[in-house]
């Protein structure tokens, strides 16, 4: 099996400080990765690299697009990124206001992507807009309501819902469960989890709750100081952490 | 008039005139594309006509005939204003018929008789980013032109139609030219869209936002919509009550302080030619509630 | 017959003579030389020349003439008639450090090579109304006071910046390209460099760019300034001329420059520096120079590393798009045109959504 996503030697750096560096790694479609560490462990940073909000230094990001297979993102042209952002691509923000339009209603959000890909038949966006609410478990009856009437957590479910519509096989996640309540964090998770699955989504997703990992990542990287210090399956990983600093994080949240 | 010999023809010194047909020949060579441009200040004000009046001043020559209008008609103060200022700076010949223009300069309208050939129409345009009332960045805006990432136009149109069940913009409606820009037509009513495919050049200039854009003669305008809410150019469902026409756009006329009204054609020349060759008023007055004596 | 929208020339054409007759008022009451503008007017005249971007005391205080006092419709006509003078070079660039000052003074250092030099300055006066200007009275000479000690100095007088920044204290200013753009000659971009901020605030607004630089002290987008250095005087101006092979003075303006000594910046590797905010303006037009330099300095956060507090004096988008008085004066203004063809759309739509509204049970949303 060639993998989805395929990580190379990823390094980017602000001035002197290290943000992330020597990062290597395989994705495979279906599978869902981890990656885990304290705030300034370089994860974030990460993460926007292999998204393309930001630009490494140094490395390469292979995605097997659709067309033409095994392509470099990084040295795509930006249209083309651009497009596997809107497409193939969803990001995830902890802070659902960065990844909604707060002045759009919930249906122009849903439908947002849609439209940025062509389709040009308003009862068809509003029909999607609609079965993508109920798969978030948000009444159909507010998809006129702006997301600044929601929830934080219902929010956060129609971001999800918006980045989902065009049914994109990568899903990048910065600490989606950030910022909830521990009940409405237990919710989510057990939807991510279902949409996941039924979708065969691969995702990478990053936080620092080892709970969340443990409920839907396969697979784990543990960072420190902008390098990756432990990886492997999840379980193991938790179980059996080798790496000092792995203990270290796994018998705190014991204690906690 | 001798203190007008002072400047040079058509007011603008000849390297600004060359700057701006620099523009207009990139502008013509990438329909819809907005071409930043050094506008100088005029002798109006920014928001008065600046942008049309360089692209006139550039494009005209001593053997053109002028046209301006503003809202269809030549006689409005500020058509009347701008057609001095060329009488003055470049003594070309001035005309109100738009078949005998050569170069007609127009405020929010596209004249009802259809250009032919040859013809130059020149918009003034007051904010030429179609993008602008969704994105306030130009950086932004650009890129997204650019990369055509017209997504949120859509948005746009997609909130209204859940909103008021109908695409809520009536003028200034966001066109695609040539199956690649969004460009904003200037705030024409959406009645004159379908007319921007013609086969006269359209020139647009905004000065106070220093941008230049054209519309080649046959080029592709699509009005943007969806598939099951098309676009629609809708007008006043009368009559002009001057020369009959059911055709044109109109404007509403207040003709007493009883609710009277009536409705004539905005394009004075159209109308006045069309009552020159006998065309008869609209036979039943079309005011509520109280009947306006035409 | 329908008549409302004619007769628009004639209305104009008469608009104009009463406008004139207005402007010379009561012919029994003497008309205003442009002498007594340009010298009794002067700092209108400053303004005018600053934000109309074109030093000619004469033609500003023309301006104002003709303008009826109305700096903005003044400035106005000084950019209308500045477009059409044909561009022959440009001057090398002016040595402020050789200043023959009028006014210098630094809130930094109490005493100072050259000294404080306060010069003809509102500053310490009491805004009490002078009734003896209503009787037109002779005034007392400058000088006469022995008031010398407000007269320019002969010494010389070195800039503030110069000298803590011999000491490494103040940031050295990065040369700029060689040729810096012309904002008059090339459509403005974003993002704007430093040169072209500089240009926009110089002829930018004198309220638009005090209210920015008012809005850093409340707090949005604060940086600390201290006025460094404020110097007011003449420079000359040199250009090179090709026929001869080297530069000759072409003439003297009066300038007001004013640098900020603000926050300072460092980290753990680079030692603790003052940063600096300019203001270079045609003219003695104080308020003008300290504000643009207080808006220079927030303008540069990012390259000095600081955070985006989404101060609007932080946004260079937003400063140089908003101010110039005469692009906002032409398009405020221009909403009273008429609009009838728009409006009139407006007024179908509206119709239309309202009659739909009232048919019970619109589908149309759906």
């Amino acid at each position: 099996m060639t993998p989805l996503f395929s990580v190379r030697d990823l390094r980017k750096t602000y001035g002197g400080r290290i943000g992330c560096t020597d990062v290597s790694f395989d994705l495979y479609p279906g599978e869902v990765m981890g990656i885990v560490g304290e705030s300034g462990s370089g994860k974030s940073t990460l993460l926007n690299c292999l998204a393309g909000h930001l630009a490494p230094d140094a490395g390469q990001v292979f995605y097997d697009t659709r067309h033409s297979g095994m392509l470099d993102t990084l040295r795509m042209a930006e249209p083309e990124r651009r497009m596997l952002g809107r497409t193939d691509w969803a990001f995830v923000h902890q802070n659902a206001r960065d990844g909604l339009r707060m002045s759009v209603s919930a249906g122009g959000n849903v439908g947002e992507r849609l439209m940025a890909v062509g389709a040009r038949h308003y009862g068809q966006i509003r029909a999607a807009a609609t079965d993508w609410l109920g798969r978030v478990e948000i009444d159909a009856g507010r998809i006129d309501d702006r997301p600044s009437a929601f929830s934080g957590g219902m929010q956060q479910r129609l971001q999800i819902a918006r980045n989902l519509v065009t049914g994109p096989r990568l899903v990048f996640m910065d600490e989606p469960t950030g910022g909830l309540d521990v009940s409405v964090q237990a919710r989510l998770l057990d939807l991510l989890r279902g949409l996941v699955r039924d979708m065969g989504l691969s995702a990478i997703i990053v936080t620092h709750d080892l709970a969340v990992v443990r409920l839907l990542a396969d697979r784990l990287m543990v960072m420190k100081g902008g390098h990756v210090v432990e990886s492997g399956l999840t379980d193991q990983v938790l179980d059996d952490p080798q790496h000092g600093y792995t203990q270290l994080l796994v018998s705190s949240v014991l204690q906690a | 008039m001798t203190q007008d010999t002072h400047y040079n023809f058509a007011y603008l010194d000849e390297q600004t005139k060359r700057m701006i047909r620099r523009a207009l020949l990139k502008a013509m060579a990438i329909p819809g594309y907005q071409v930043p441009f050094a506008s100088r200040e005029m002798p109006m004000p920014y928001g008065w006509g600046t942008g049309g009046v360089q692209v006139s001043a550039a494009c005209l020559t001593p053997s053109d005939t002028l046209k301006v209008i503003d809202q269809g008609a030549d006689d409005t103060t500020n058509a009347v204003s701008i057609r001095k200022f060329f009488e003055k700076t470049a003594q070309v010949a001035t005309t109100e018929s738009t078949r005998a223009a050569s170069l007609i300069q127009t405020r929010h309208r596209i004249p009802e008789e259809p250009l032919r050939e040859g013809q130059i129409l020149v918009y003034q345009v007051p904010i030429p980013e179609p993008l602008r009332f969704l994105e306030p960045r130009e950086t932004e805006t650009r890129k997204m032109h650019a990369l055509q990432d017209y997504g949120l136009m859509h948005v746009k149109l997609y909130e209204d139609i859940a909103r008021h069940g109908n695409i809520a913009t009536s003028y200034a409606y966001p066109v695609k030219v040539q199956g690649r820009y969004v460009m904003d037509p200037s705030p024409i009513p959406k009645f004159d869209n379908p007319k921007l495919r013609m086969a006269a050049i359209q020139l647009f200039g905004a000065g106070r936002e220093q941008r230049i854009y054209a519309i080649p003669p046959y080029t592709d305008v699509v009005s943007l919509d969806f598939e099951d809410h098309p676009f629609e150019p809708s007008k006043a469902n009368h009559a002009c009550s001057l020369c009959g026409a059911d055709h044109t756009y109109l404007d509403e006329v207040i003709v007493d302080d009883r609710g009277g009204r009536m409705f004539v054609c905005s394009d004075t020349d159209y109308c006045a030619t069309r009552q020159a060759t006998g065309a008869a008023p609209a036979q039943t007055a079309t005011s509520q509630p109280q009947e306006a004596q035409p | 017959m329908y008549v409302a929208v004619k007769g628009g020339e004639r209305a104009i054409d008469n608009a104009h003579d009463w406008l004139a007759d207005e402007r010379r008022g009561p012919r029994d009451i003497a008309e205003l030389s442009i002498a007594q503008i340009r010298h009794q007017l002067a700092l209108a005249v400053n303004r005018v020349m600053a934000e109309g971007s074109l030093y000619d005391p004469d033609l500003a205080a023309l301006a104002i003439k003709q303008a009826r006092g109305d700096l903005i419709e003044a400035i106005f006509l000084i950019r209308a008639y500045r477009t059409t003078l044909p561009r022959i070079g440009h001057s090398h660039p002016v040595d402020t450090g050789a200043m023959a000052c009028d006014r210098r003074i630094s809130a930094t250092f109490k005493d100072l090579p050259g000294g404080q030099v306060l010069g003809p300055t509102f500053d310490y006066t009491h805004r009490l109304l002078d009734f003896k200007l209503l009787a037109e009275g002779p005034t007392a000479e400058a000088g006469n006071s022995g008031a010398t000690q407000g007269m320019p100095a002969p010494a010389p007088m070195p800039r503030v910046s110069d000298f803590l920044n011999r000491d490494g204290l103040i940031q050295d200013e990065q040369p700029g390209p060689q040729t810096p753009p012309d904002m008059t000659r090339q459509p403005m971009e974003y993002p704007a460099d430093r040169p072209l901020r500089l240009q926009a605030l110089s002829r930018g607004d004198e309220g638009f760019v005090l209210g920015m630089a008012y809005s850093t002290q409340r707090g949005y987008g604060r940086n600390h300034p201290f006025v460094g250095e404020l110097r007011i005087g003449s420079v000359a101006v040199e250009m090179d001329i090709p026929e001869l092979g080297f530069a000759v003075e072409i003439g003297e303006i009066t300038l007001t420059e004013c640098e900020t000594v603000n926050q300072f910046t460092g980290s753990k590797t680079e030692p603790a520096q003052f940063t600096r905010g300019y203001g270079l303006v045609f003219g003695q037009t104080e308020r003008k120079a300290i504000s643009m330099a207080l808006v220079d300095r927030a303008l540069r956060w990012e390259e000095l590393g600081e955070d985006n507090m989404g101060a609007p004096a932080q946004d260079a988008e937003f400063v140089l798009s908003h101010a110039d008085n005469i692009q906002a004066t032409g398009f405020l203004e221009h909403i009273k045109l008429p609009h009838y063809v728009d409006f009139q759309s407006e007024l179908e739509l509206v119709r239309k959504l309202r009659a739909e509204a009232s048919t019970p049970l619109s589908e149309a949303a759906e």
